[in-house]
């Protein structure tokens, strides 16, 4: 706190010599080329003003910096802020950050206000509107959970604009009818200004409501509605606010049933035209992101830019750039996650997060601040209490009539508490502040009571509602949102639902929500990731794939913890694969134990509460990250290069608790590093240009029981292993066998670094001879007759070479009924019976 | 009414049908017309390949698997009756209606909802989802992506993530327990048009 006062004391400081010296013209002009002849301004504070007689070495230059001064001091300030609310955690436990923010800002607006003597800072609606909000409604629909969103879309939708169009009218209406009836005194507003009061007070704000559902963790669907439908409502608040506004300034007496109807018609092209703009932004985007692979440090910069184009494309065009921005987040979000690369995605992911709650910290403390101005506060208690009266009941009666006509088809009704959580949960926020503070005070005399009234209802809504939040949801005992953990079997069997419940649909002959769903799926695939994905993105874009390499990946990062922490973990580097390997010593150490372990351990695991593999202790670490070892894909290049980022990180703090054996202590680290970093880099270009990798090792079972089952790739059962790593050692030393004298050494440092290039004549060939694999059935049936009898090694390579892509990506379309299924299975089996004994289809 | 009187005449115990699988009296004439509609040789029974003859359902990758849960084993026909009871399963879980607690768990209960997916897996009805039985759906299911050494692996971890008792198989316990958290009600029903 103490900081705070300093600061804001400094910018006190700062901020009135600035006026006086504004008020006297523009004098800041100095520098070196300052003129000693020119006419000498006489400022009292700044040095640099006073004639020089010398050369000056050091220079005042306060009104050079002055704007962007600040407004990096106000961000500090109210950065600093949140800083203090999130001091105390059971201070925010009990009242939302956002409130707390807005009561801080009141302090601050306190100080400046006791400085000045006048309000000095105040949120302008064009810096909200410019430069505050699109962040924030860009990182809330690109993060927004895809699926759900748009799965409840028909009923934010319904929420979003019927009832923001419900609330609108009726809070305008009663408001009117109460002013009429003499409620309020005498007020110099009419019917319409009425309207636009109510229109600009039904703007649910996203900011607010995010801030406050996110410590509450009610259920997924009730988020979705709450949230989806003010982020949409933002913007049909303001398409609304701007058409009552054009009925203002027409005047009363000129509005008839043409204007009317021109209204509406406005009402629905802004809003589906600014919808519009931002999926073609988005179409825009994830085509970019296609190409954008050699400039990846500003992959990230690019979404950001153009999602605020996209924003003020919309604004130019006088459509709703909420909307826009909206929807260009949404619908851009999986393709350019696909096609970025995963650090890039990551780097997006936070600076938008930065960005996003940077500004929303502002907005609320701003909030606060605006509120100290004497200016404002035209008091009216009847305006006051009823406007907040009227919006509280009209959300509520909204939200329950629209629900009622939503539970009539809906599978899953949405119950009664939810709806209450739902009404409850309409917060009014910085937009509604924003929109109001752009009335003009011209055309509505009544400006500052209608600011002043927002503002309460601002602070009413944020603070009081934010509050009772948590408890009245406890209260009711709203069906939180469940930890869903990412398991195999959830992704699976989630997709085998899909399929049975279109089928179904199928069987009963309707047109269902499947069916929309599986149709947009199928053009989805066939035309949509055609033009805005990557051919690499394409192929990954599995759902179970994806959630098979996550989990891989989770693995192999506690594999090389553990690993570390029992000081164990040894490398194995050769040219163009980073393996990792336990020690023998530690293998044979727990050969016995592990069996015992692993049964143990999983029946906790998963017998009470079914935590997911990842988080069980060493073994069955161990083995997930054998199966990476053994089994995944080569080009899954982003396993590679992030195991690579662990194992290099690891290997470079950690060095002192395995250094024992491996490492000669007269070994320079700098050297070492020096060396390490560029052989990762070589090899990383070499992964690019390639576009595939090698795997070290083949399949390896999980644990003995299985080796006497039947193995249908054809690998001998090997009775006679004494321990599940034994056979996995002579794997991997025969992988790298050139180096393996000195198994976890750098012995190849000096060959590789001089292969610093990409185009390697040593690699390339390699890369390209390494390609005998093991044909899966649809390949064989194109005639593609790469199919060699493999060794153990290469079946654990990959058959991705570009030029097989092609072959694949043609055929995956025409492979989609059964019976080419079955044929390409027949065709296998003829071709090569021996290879693959276990993989007939048994088809029904 | 009266045509929906005659249409109900004409379904044999359908009182009973309706007391077991919840349907209503509309419902089951909807399905009465699609039965119709898919019986085209008009035989009262419908036949795999009656299935076979809807187009989407060959587009299903595992639209065969989903057509032989209608057919019990040994049977080469379904009739109405059997085929509603089938889609019971897909009924949402109504709430509102207090069950009586003597009476047999409906079928679009949660484990029986359950039980229709595990036997899709389960083809040789040995109460287990072998290893291999998973890695036929997972092919079927897969797409091209997706070579065989991952789906094999992807096979393996799935059987890891669920198998309890280290049998190298998911028992229809194990394939319950490792969907407990997923709202079941929610991801098995599907809409029936009054």
């Amino acid at each position: 706190m103490a900081l705070l006062r300093l600061l804001l004391a400094l910018l006190i400081v700062f901020s009135s010599p600035c006026k006086v010296t504004a008020l006297e013209g523009d004098s800041a002009e100095v520098g070196l080329n300052y003129s000693s002849k020119s006419s000498e301004t006489s400022t009292s504070t700044n040095v640099t003003t006073a004639t020089i007689t010398t050369l000056p070495i050091v220079i005042w230059k306060w009104h050079h910096v002055e704007t962007p001064y600040l407004v990096a001091l106000w961000i500090l300030t109210c950065w600093l802020c949140k800083l203090v609310v999130e001091l105390n955690h059971s201070l925010t436990s009990v009242i939302p950050e956002s409130g707390l923010l807005i009561m801080l800002g009141f302090i601050l607006g306190g100080i400046v206000w006791g400085a000045d003597k006048a309000q000095t800072f105040k949120l302008v609606p064009v810096n909200f509107f410019y430069y505050l909000l699109p962040q924030i409604v860009l990182d809330a629909s690109y993060c927004m959970p895809n699926k759900l969103f748009f799965s409840n879309l028909g009923a934010i939708l319904v929420h979003a604009v019927i009832g923001t169009c419900w609330n609108a009218g009726t809070v305008g209406v009663a408001l009117w009818a109460c002013y009429e009836g003499g409620a309020m005194g005498t007020l110099n507003i009419g019917a319409l200004q009425f309207l636009l009061f109510g229109a600009l007070m039904s703007a649910v704000d996203p900011v607010a409501v995010i801030a406050v559902f996110e410590e509450v963790h009610v259920n997924e669907v009730l988020y979705i509605l709450v949230f989806g439908e003010s982020l949409l409502n933002d913007g049909v608040t303001v398409v609304l606010y701007n058409v009552f506004d054009a009925f203002v300034s027409l005047g009363g007496p000129k509005i008839n049933a043409e204007e009317i109807i021109k209204g509406i018609v406005s009402f629905f092209v802004v809003a589906f035209g600014g919808s519009l703009i931002g999926v073609v932004f988005a179409v825009l985007i994830s085509m970019l992101t296609r190409v954008t692979k050699n400039v990846q440090v500003i992959e990230a910069g690019f979404i950001i830019v153009l999602g605020y184009l996209s924003y003020l494309t919309a604004e130019m065009l006088s459509l709703s750039a909420i909307l826009s921005i909206t929807f260009c987040g949404v619908c851009c979000q999986k393709y350019i996650n696909a096609n970025m690369d995963e650090k890039s995605v990551t780097t997006l992911r936070y600076s938008l997060k930065v960005l996003a709650n940077g500004s929303e910290t502002m907005i609320f403390v701003f909030l606060g601040l605006s509120a100290i101005d004497k200016n404002i506060w035209v008091w009216n208690t009847g305006f006051i209490l009823l406007t907040i009266l009227f919006i509280v009941v009209f959300r509520f009666m909204g939200v329950f009539f629209l629900n009622w006509i939503l539970n009539q088809s809906r599978l899953i009704p949405i119950d009664i508490t939810d709806q209450i959580v739902m009404s409850y949960g309409g917060l009014r926020g910085a937009v509604a502040y924003g929109l109001a503070a752009t009335l003009d005070e011209k055309k509505i005399p009544e400006k500052n009571l209608m600011l002043g009234t927002t503002l309460i209802v601002v602070y009413f809504t944020v603070v009081l509602q934010g509050i009772t939040m948590k408890p009245f949801v406890q209260w009711l005992k709203v069906k939180k949102a469940t930890q869903a953990d990412l398991t195999l079997n959830g992704k699976i069997n989630n997709r085998t639902f899909e399929h049975i419940l279109t089928a179904m649909e199928d069987i009963c002959g309707r047109m269902g929500d499947n069916w929309w769903t599986r149709h947009w799926k199928h053009f989805e695939e066939k035309y949509v990731c055609w033009l805005l994905m990557t051919s690499d993105a394409r192929k990954h874009n599995d759902q179970i794939f994806g959630a098979f390499h996550k989990l891989n990946l989770e693995d192999a990062t506690s594999y090389v913890t553990e690993g570390e922490s029992k000081g164990s973990l040894a490398f194995i580097r050769n040219d163009d694969s980073a393996s990792v390997d336990f020690k023998k010593k530690l293998a044979l150490e727990y050969a016995d134990i592990i069996p015992d372990i692993m049964a143990d351990m999983s029946e906790y695991d998963f017998g009470i509460d079914n935590v997911p593999v990842m988080k069980n202790p060493i073994p069955s670490v161990s083995l997930g990250i054998h199966e990476q070892d053994s089994k995944t894909m080569p080009n899954d290049l982003n396993a590679h290069h992030l195991l690579e980022q662990h194992l290099y990180k690891s290997r470079r703090y950690n060095r002192p608790t395995y250094s024992r054996s491996h490492y000669k202590a007269s070994e320079n680290p700098d050297e070492m590093q020096e060396i390490f970093q560029r052989t990762m880099r070589s090899r990383l270009e070499s992964f690019k240009s390639a576009k595939m990798g090698v795997n070290p090792a083949k399949k390896l079972s999980k644990h003995p029981k299985k080796d006497s089952t039947h193995k249908p790739n054809g690998k001998p059962a090997d009775p006679n292993r004494t321990h599940p790593y034994g056979d996995e050692d002579f794997e991997f030393s025969a992988d790298s066998a050139s180096s393996s004298d000195i198994a976890g050494h750098f012995s190849r440092r000096s060959t590789n670094a001089p292969r610093a290039g990409v185009d390697n004549p040593a690699f390339i060939p390699e890369m390209d001879t390494s390609a005998p694999m093991r044909n899966p059935p649809w390949q064989t049936e194109t005639g593609n007759n790469t199919a060699v009898a493999p060794s153990q090694r290469a079946q654990g390579r990959l058959p991705w070479t570009p030029t097989n892509l092609r072959h694949l990506a043609p055929l995956r379309m025409s492979t989609r009924s059964t019976d080419s299924f079955a044929m390409a299975d027949a065709s296998v089996d003829e071709e090569a019976p021996e290879e693959k004994p276990g993989t007939h289809h048994t088809r029904l | 009414m009266g045509s929906t009187s005659s249409t109900l005449l004409k379904i044999p115990n359908v009182e009973e049908l309706m007391q077991e699988t919840g349907f209503s009296s509309a419902h089951i004439i909807r399905l009465y017309d699609r039965f119709k509609a898919l019986d085209k040789e008009g035989r009262g029974h419908l036949c795999p390949h009656d299935f076979g003859a809807i187009k989407e359902l060959a587009m299903n990758p595992i639209g065969d698997r989903i057509i032989g849960a209608f057919f019990s084993p040994g049977q080469e026909t379904v009739d109405f009756n059997n085929f509603v009871k089938i889609l019971a399963h897909f009924r949402p879980v109504d709430k509102d209606r207090p069950r009586d607690p003597n009476s047999p768990e409906p079928i679009n209960s949660r484990s029986n909802k359950l039980k229709f997916a595990f036997q899709l897996y389960d083809q040789d009805k040995d109460g287990k989802i072998s290893r291999d039985e998973l890695l036929k759906v997972l092919r079927d299911m897969l797409g091209m992506q997706v070579t065989e050494e991952q789906l094999e692996s992807i096979a393996d971890r799935t059987i890891q993530e669920a198998d309890l008792d280290r049998d190298d198989a998911i028992s229809f316990e194990e394939f319950r327990k490792s969907l407990e958290k997923v709202n079941i009600d929610h991801k098995m029903s599907i809409r029936f048009l009054r």
